[in-house]
Order: C-alpha cells, then structure tokens, then sequence
C-alpha cells in the first residue's frame, strides 16, 4: 500500500472544511485554498481544519493528486482549466437553481459533464455532492458498520473514478459507482439519493428506480 | 454568566382546530398575540424571520414587531433574520431604528439569508450575487449603526455624500448579529465587522459549531475587537410530554419539508430522520419541557453560547398549540436552563 494521495480542497466554505476534516482524518494530506491569500483563511485552517495546510490555489493544485471542487458553481468560470490538467479532479458542485440561482451553460444538463467539458485534460469525478455537509461528517462511518451509508461516486474514468472510490471507502461511505457523469446525474438536485443518506441497498434501489422510470419516459 | 432566551418566528401560517389555514392577516395577527404572551410567559426576545411565500407571509416583520412594542414594555425585539442582500442598508436602518424608538430602545436585527431565496427573483436580485451583495451592505449597514453623517460608495445601491440617515439612534448602535450556517468565512466576516454570532442549526450534531464560537472569538481578538455573545437559533415544539411534542410536529414538519423540498429538488426526511434530530445530538428541540431544557443547556456549554432563540411554531399547527408552546417554553424551560446552567 503506497501513500495516500496528496488533496487540494478548493473552496474553504461549506462543503470545504467538511471533506478536507474527513480526508485527514482518512490519513490523506490536506492542503486547503480560496481564490485568494491563505493567510486569509490561516486562522479557520487552525481552528476548523486542524491538520490542513492553508495554501495559494495554483500552490495546492500543482502538488496535489487529488484536486476537489468545493466551490460555488457560479464561480467554476474562475478556474483556469490549464492548471488541472492532468489532474484528478473531484466534482462537489452542485447545479441548484433553486437555492443558487439559474446559470444558463447548466440548465437541462448534467453539471458534472459541463465541468468534464470545459476541463477536458482533467479526469472529473462526480462524487459528495449529494449528502449534506452538515450530515457528511456526522454520518461517516468505518467499513463494516451496520448503519454505514452509501455515496455516489460517478465518472467517465475507470481509474478515477477507482481511486475516488477508495477515497469515499476511507473516508467513512460505501462507494456506488456510476459508470459515467451521465449516469452521475441522479446524483443531482432532484435525484432520488440528493440530500438522503441512503445505505448501500437504498441507495442502489433509488437509483435503479429512477433509471427504470427514465427509461419508461 | 447571563443567558438570555428568545423565541423566532417566521409568520408560520397557522391552522384552526379541523386543519384548515387560517388567512394570512388572522395568522399576523396571532403572532402579535404570541408576542406580547412571550413577554408574560418570561421570554426576554421575541423576532421574526423574513419570508414571502403563502406557508410564511411574513415580509414585513419590523411592521409586526412595532405593534408588540406598543403593547410591551420589557421584551426585545428583533429580526431573524432580515436578508440583507436583498434589502436596502439604509432601509433596513431606518426600520430599525424607528422600532428602537418606538419600544425605547428594544430593537435588534439578525441579518443573513436564513434559507430564505423567494426575496431575489421579487425584488430584481440574482441569487448568484448573493455573496457580493450581502458583503458590501453589511458594510454599510456597519457604518450607519455607527451614528453620524454617512458617506459611501459601493456597486450595489447608489453613493451616500454625506448624508444624514435618520432617525438617529439614542443610545448607540443596535445589537447586531450575523446569522451563519455552516460557512466559516460567515464567521470571519461577522468578526471583522464587529457583529455578534448567530448560529443557525437546522440539521445535524449541533456540538460541530463548537469550533465555529472558538473561530469567532479568535477572530474578534485579531481584529482588535472587545468579546462579542454567541447565539443559538434552532427550530422546536414543547408540548406537555416528548410523545405530544412530536405527534403534534412530525405530520406539519414532514408536510412543510414535502413542499420546499419539491421546490429545491431534495430528497424527504424519514421518520429515522426525525427520531435523530429530535434525539439527544440532532438539531430539532421536540419535546417536553425538561428534554428540551436538557438539550439548550446541553448545548449552550457546548457552543460556548450565551443566548438561545427557538424557533416555535411550523405551518399547520394552531394558535392554541403554539401558545401553549410560548407558555410552556417561558414559564418552564427557560427557568430550568437557568437552573441546569447555574
């Protein structure tokens, strides 16, 4: 077993924190960034991410293996994709109309696959953005637990979408994979499993439900 | 160590006896009834949510609170919260501040977003903005409570040259608080504008803020500010025993959660759900007296807060039940935290 890859989580906001907690505690080394100074976010690294390393985005990114996106969606626009080439890239965005406002580029769409698009030499996972961050961390549990609760983890890579798996296993969550950001969209605002916390078979139900009935239509 | 206790409301529409709503002006009229009983039944703050939708018409709540200020004497009176990003600074000031005068000097304002979003599209904001709109009018909205000539120039509302906003307060400025609901740049930012912390728990292990009121007060010492209280907002229901608490919340809670769930696209709690939330670690004070008082205090000490506001009622329930709720709430559970507290 070789060292667990090295997170840059990009975004110190909501979701943020709650991964870059969870990933440490998982053993991976954390580096946390905003679009701005870190000396700016030194003081909730110390306090809330204990363990984190509070760095500049382009810093983060360049060392990292993993690279998750934790921000607002309406500021996707802002990220350079030539800085996550090559990289892994873990998609914790939502498209949420109504909670965020409409942005045309996602409306009717799968969010992940417009991310995927505009990222095109970055493997993008869709993973975490279904359980609420003030539930992801309570409701993390170790392998085995009866009552261990399943997260989605969807992407066009096998290989990405293995190693976010394993991410997801470590972290406390039965990984269900998707086999494609397509198939990721039941992952969505308005899926069956956004905003439940599911266990494995629930949450394979909800989704083989929701594809029968898309299937129907 | 001084707590104080407060109850919230967000105009919840109120039902009669057989379930049926009552009008939207029956139901104000009944949250000014539940504000001067909260007086009476020992509750030291009463405020009101900003909502615009038929389950919670309450838009104007400072209009609502004046008319409990003119029949009280001692309860405080605020919003909870005003969404800033909204509104106009200067505006919601002078709202204020006017309800300062009329209560001699009672008001207080809780601004943030709550998980208000129907004021954006009513009013011409795109929620995308809502960041950068309610950062620049915080910043104002500091300035005006400083007292004296304004002068101010931002993106989001025209320039003030100098300007004389009145009426002006007599006392100095209003306890203002930030409500924040899980972001911990909303904690920096309350800090460096010299606003007091207002946690919004709705969901989850309500000890997971502990670090949050460690941050605030950090925060407050790099900015070179004097220490600032913490506040606990969660919803609730106190009914005579734990079993009537949550029969009488359950059907009205899961109803409310079925509508703006279908709004915004999430999924619909289960009773598990609820059975943690009203449990010893989730977020929803449901019950009887003593096991809410247990929880406040509980997490009190853990947050390391000075004040709780509840927030009573749900779309559904009837007058008489949230009452009973205020009196049960004033006359019981506040008395016992103090105690378990003490």
């Amino acid at each position: 077993m070789g060292e667990l890859s090295r997170l840059a989580v990009l975004g110190a906001g909501h979701v943020g924190p709650v991964i870059a907690r969870l990933a440490i505690r998982a053993g991976y080394p954390v580096d946390i960034a905003t679009s701005g100074d870190p000396e700016d976010i030194a003081l909730i690294t110390e306090l809330i991410i204990p363990g984190a390393r509070p760095r500049w985005a382009s810093d983060a990114v360049a060392d990292a293996g993993i690279v998750v996106l934790a921000i607002p969606l309406h500021r996707f626009g802002n990220i350079d994709p030539a800085r996550l080439d090559g990289k892994l890239v873990v998609d914790a965005m939502n498209y949420w109309p109504a909670s965020d406002g409409v942005l045309e580029a996602f409306e009717g769409r799968g969010s992940s696959e417009v991310v995927a698009r505009r990222l095109a030499g970055s493997a993008v996972v869709k993973a975490f953005n279904h359980i609420g961050y003030h539930e992801l961390e309570d409701r993390a549990r170790p392998a085995g637990a009866p009552d261990r609760r399943a997260a989605g983890v969807a992407g066009d890579d096998p290989a990405a979408v293995a190693t976010i798996a394993d991410l997801a296993d470590r972290i406390g969550y039965d990984p269900v994979r998707l086999e494609s950001l397509r198939a990721g969209r039941v992952l969505q605002p308005g899926g069956p499993v956004f905003g439940v916390v599911l266990t494995r078979p629930d949450f394979e139900l909800a989704v083989r439900e929701e594809q029968r009935q898309r299937s129907l239509v | 160590m001084t707590y104080t206790f407060g109850l919230d409301t967000f105009g919840d529409r109120n039902s009669d006896a057989d379930g049926k709503p009552l009008s939207h002006a029956q139901t104000i009229r009944n949250v000014v009834e539940e504000g001067v009983f909260a007086e009476q039944a020992g509750v030291d703050f009463f405020g009101i949510g900003e909502h615009h939708t038929d389950y919670f018409p309450m838009p104007a709540g400072d209009v609502v609170l004046a008319a409990i200020a003119a029949r009280t004497e001692r309860i405080r009176l605020g919003s909870a919260v005003t969404v800033l990003s909204s509104d106009d600074p200067v505006r919601v000031f002078q709202r204020y501040s006017t309800l300062n005068a009329v209560s001699g000097g009672r008001a207080e304002v809780i601004l943030g977003r709550g998980s208000s979003i129907e004021s954006f599209p009513l009013f011409g904001y795109d929620l995308a903005d809502y960041e950068e709109l309610f950062e620049e009018k915080a910043e104002l909205f500091a300035e005006l409570l400083k007292g004296g000539r304004v002068t101010w120039e931002g993106k989001t509302r025209p320039p003030l040259l100098n300007q004389d906003v009145v009426p002006h307060l007599e006392s100095g400025p209003l306890p203002v608080w930030i409500g924040v609901g899980g972001n911990p740049q909303s904690v920096i930012r309350a800090a460096r504008l010299g606003f007091s912390l207002a946690l919004a728990i709705i969901g989850g292990p309500p000890a997971r803020f502990a670090p949050y009121s460690q941050l605030f007060r950090q925060a407050l010492e790099k900015f070179g500010r004097p220490p600032l209280p913490v506040l606990v907002h969660s919803p609730g229901h106190v009914a005579a025993t734990d079993e009537q608490a949550k029969a009488e919340f359950w059907p009205r809670w899961l109803e409310i959660i079925a509508l703006i769930s279908e709004e915004r696209g999430f999924a619909l709690p289960t009773e598990e759900s609820f059975e943690r939330e009203t449990g010893p670690h989730g977020a929803l004070y449901v019950g009887s007296p003593e096991s809410v008082a247990q929880k406040i205090a509980t997490n009190l000490r853990a947050l390391d807060a000075t004040r709780f506001d509840l927030k009573y009622g749900m779309p559904g329930l009837t007058h008489d039940q949230l009452m009973t709720n205020i009196e049960l709430y004033g006359r019981q559970v506040i008395p016992r935290v103090r105690e378990l507290l003490s």
